[in-house]
């Protein structure tokens, strides 16, 4: 393994991420201090508890797996977007550098920077309402798990994609919606029963139920079909970026 | 010499069924300097790319070292450093950063004393920390020459090095490549310059539609094809070349007042000296005489025309 090659290219990404870490942070914080304000506390005190927890608490699982989905998919979309959009790539596809390697630190990379804003916006969280984490370990577990499994997700569409429309267009047209009707803000048992059933075929409610789990203890999917969605889905990305590479897919002519 | 690089039967195709590459054989020797000339689209690029990993080759094999490109590419590629044609770079990346990230990507620990050696022999060292966006253009393909040296490579491919560099640096560059053969790099860079070629390559290759079309020793190729011409001035112009010299197929300038005789630099006899007092017994009157070479680009433009 070319450990260095990959610490060169994880570097490489955080040092980006850092020269700009205002504005890094300062958006999901913001956004997520915004949610809290107008849903936590003016809407979500004339909202009755969720399964015995307020609704401010309630909701700062979904607020973090919301965000740390999209940073995910941004920051690793961006990420291998970037170096092939003004060529720059040519150097990391000359080295002496497995596709493994390569993917390892531009994931790597995006997926800790999400996790940094999560762990961001838990923090955040805590100005505003009382929570409580049942099962801390498995909150990390989910949390890195989601991380890596959207970060390769974006690295996917990075590569895929011709312009920087694609490139946004993706996580709006598709990752928002299944965000928001994932259960972030509520729980599905709050649905009628088809919206209920329509629901079951959205990967992100099993992520932001497991993580709700690890919370509360309480969950609106076993935690245990929580962890085999991630899996599987973590499993179908896996695959999509070991056949670009395996193809050179978009990377090679 | 060792052969450092092994093209057998190279082909490439592009998506859309374009033969960018049709066949390429070629061994390039340990520490020479090889130029390759071509037209536009001659495939020059398509080559560097395919030894260097960023076009995969359609059939053939090429070996770097002894190791094959594909199959044992993390061997190949650390004897390999490659210049492309375009400057890509990324913009708000230091410069002593930009060449360490190379260095790293290669596998190879940090050392600023190397990366400072580097971007000091290419007069980079003061701008070691301005961002790459705020470098001029030919400083800009003096980082990636740096980057692509940052490693210590064997290899060292320059795609159109001195394209759009003017001309000192130009001559900076050529000193450079010198410097780094003397080191016992092996380089190999494109061009259509030939007066490039002319001034800095060991041998030659000549790539056009897809084909090399000869690989040979610059002296050699100078000498095979390469013929002088004698002109010789009159002191008063003439109408008739003088009798007695037929044997010399010389020609006639429009003007009458000058005699152009042909021979080649590498003959057993030149004939000049028989010439000459062949001319003084015909009592022709000299004012001056000049010889010519035939450059490179006489050389290229005719084997172009040649084989198409
Ligand atoms: N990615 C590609 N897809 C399809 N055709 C390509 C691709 N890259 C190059 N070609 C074609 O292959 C041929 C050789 O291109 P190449 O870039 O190797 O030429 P070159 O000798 O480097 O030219 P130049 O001196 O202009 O740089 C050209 O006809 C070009 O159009
Ligand atoms: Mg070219």
């Amino acid at each position: 393994m070319n450990w260095t090659g990959i610490s060169a290219i994880w570097m490489f990404e955080m040092t980006r991420f850092f020269r700009s870490i205002a504005q890094s942070l300062i958006s999901p914080v913001l956004s997520t201090s915004l949610y809290f304000v107008v849903f936590g506390t003016a809407i979500g005190s004339r909202i009755q508890q969720i399964e015995e927890v307020s609704y401010g608490a309630f909701i700062v699982p979904g607020l973090i797996m919301l965000t740390v989905l999209q940073q995910s998919i941004q920051n690793a979309g961006f990420g291998i977007y970037f170096p092939k959009f003004i060529g720059t790539i040519y150097e990391v596809l000359t080295a002496p550098i497995s596709s493994l390697e390569i993917v390892i630190g531009y994931v790597g990379a995006a997926a800790a920077k999400a996790i940094m804003i999560g762990i961001i916006i838990l923090i955040t969280s805590f100005f505003f309402v009382d929570i409580q984490i049942a099962h801390p370990v498995f909150m990390v577990a989910f949390l890195v798990l989601t991380a890596v499994t959207f970060s390769l997700l974006g690295f996917v569409l990075g590569i895929w994609a011709q312009n920087f429309e694609q490139l946004n267009l993706v996580p709006l047209l598709v990752v928002t919606p299944l965000v928001f009707l994932g259960g972030s803000f509520y729980s599905v048992s709050m649905l009628p029963p088809f919206w209920q059933n329509v629901s079951f075929f959205n990967p992100v409610l099993y992520l932001v139920s497991g993580f709700r789990w690890s919370f509360f203890g309480t969950s609106d999917v076993p935690i245990v079909a929580s962890l085999i969605a991630v899996m599987i889905f973590a499993g179908i990305c896996l695959g999509i970026v070991w056949w670009i590479f395996k193809t050179g897919y978009r990377l090679k002519s | 010499m060792p052969t450092i690089v092994e093209i057998k039967d190279l082909k490439k195709s592009y998506d859309g069924g374009f033969e960018a590459l049709k066949s390429v054989s070629l061994d390039i020797e340990e520490g020479e300097i090889l130029a390759l000339l071509g037209p536009n689209g001659a495939g020059k690029t398509t080559l560097i790319s395919t030894i260097c990993g960023l076009v995969s080759p359609t059939s053939g094999t090429i070996t770097v070292g002894g190791h094959d490109v594909i199959q044992d590419y993390r061997a190949a590629r650390r004897m390999i450093g490659m210049v492309p044609q375009e400057i890509h770079l990324e913009p708000f990346t230091r410069v002593g950063d930009a060449v360490a990230f190379t260095r790293g990507l290669f596998g190879m620990r940090r050392d600023d004393a190397i990366v400072d050696g580097i971007l000091s022999d290419l007069s980079l060292l003061d701008k070691k920390d301005s961002r790459t966006f705020a470098l001029s253009g030919g400083m800009k393909r003096r980082v990636l020459i740096a980057k692509a040296l940052s490693h210590e490579p064997r290899v060292l491919f320059l795609d159109e090095p001195t394209a759009g560099v003017d001309v000192e640096l130009r001559r900076d560059m050529w000193a450079l490549v010198e410097k780094l053969r003397a080191s016992g790099v092996t380089i190999i860079l494109t061009t259509h310059y030939i007066e490039e070629a002319e001034a800095i390559a060991d041998r030659i290759g000549v790539i056009n539609n897809g084909e090399l079309l000869l690989v040979e020793d610059k002296a050699a190729l100078m000498a095979r094809l390469g013929k002088k011409e004698l002109k010789i001035h009159l002191r008063d112009p003439i109408t008739t070349i003088p009798s007695g010299l037929e044997a010399y197929d010389l020609i006639l300038t429009d003007d009458g007042d000058a005699l152009v005789y042909t021979y080649d630099t590498k003959g057993e006899r030149t004939g000049i000296t028989a010439l000459l007092s062949a001319l003084q017994s015909a009592g022709a009157q000299l004012a001056d005489i000049s010889t010519h070479q035939s450059s490179l680009e006489d050389i290229f433009v005719g084997i172009v025309k040649d084989k198409s």
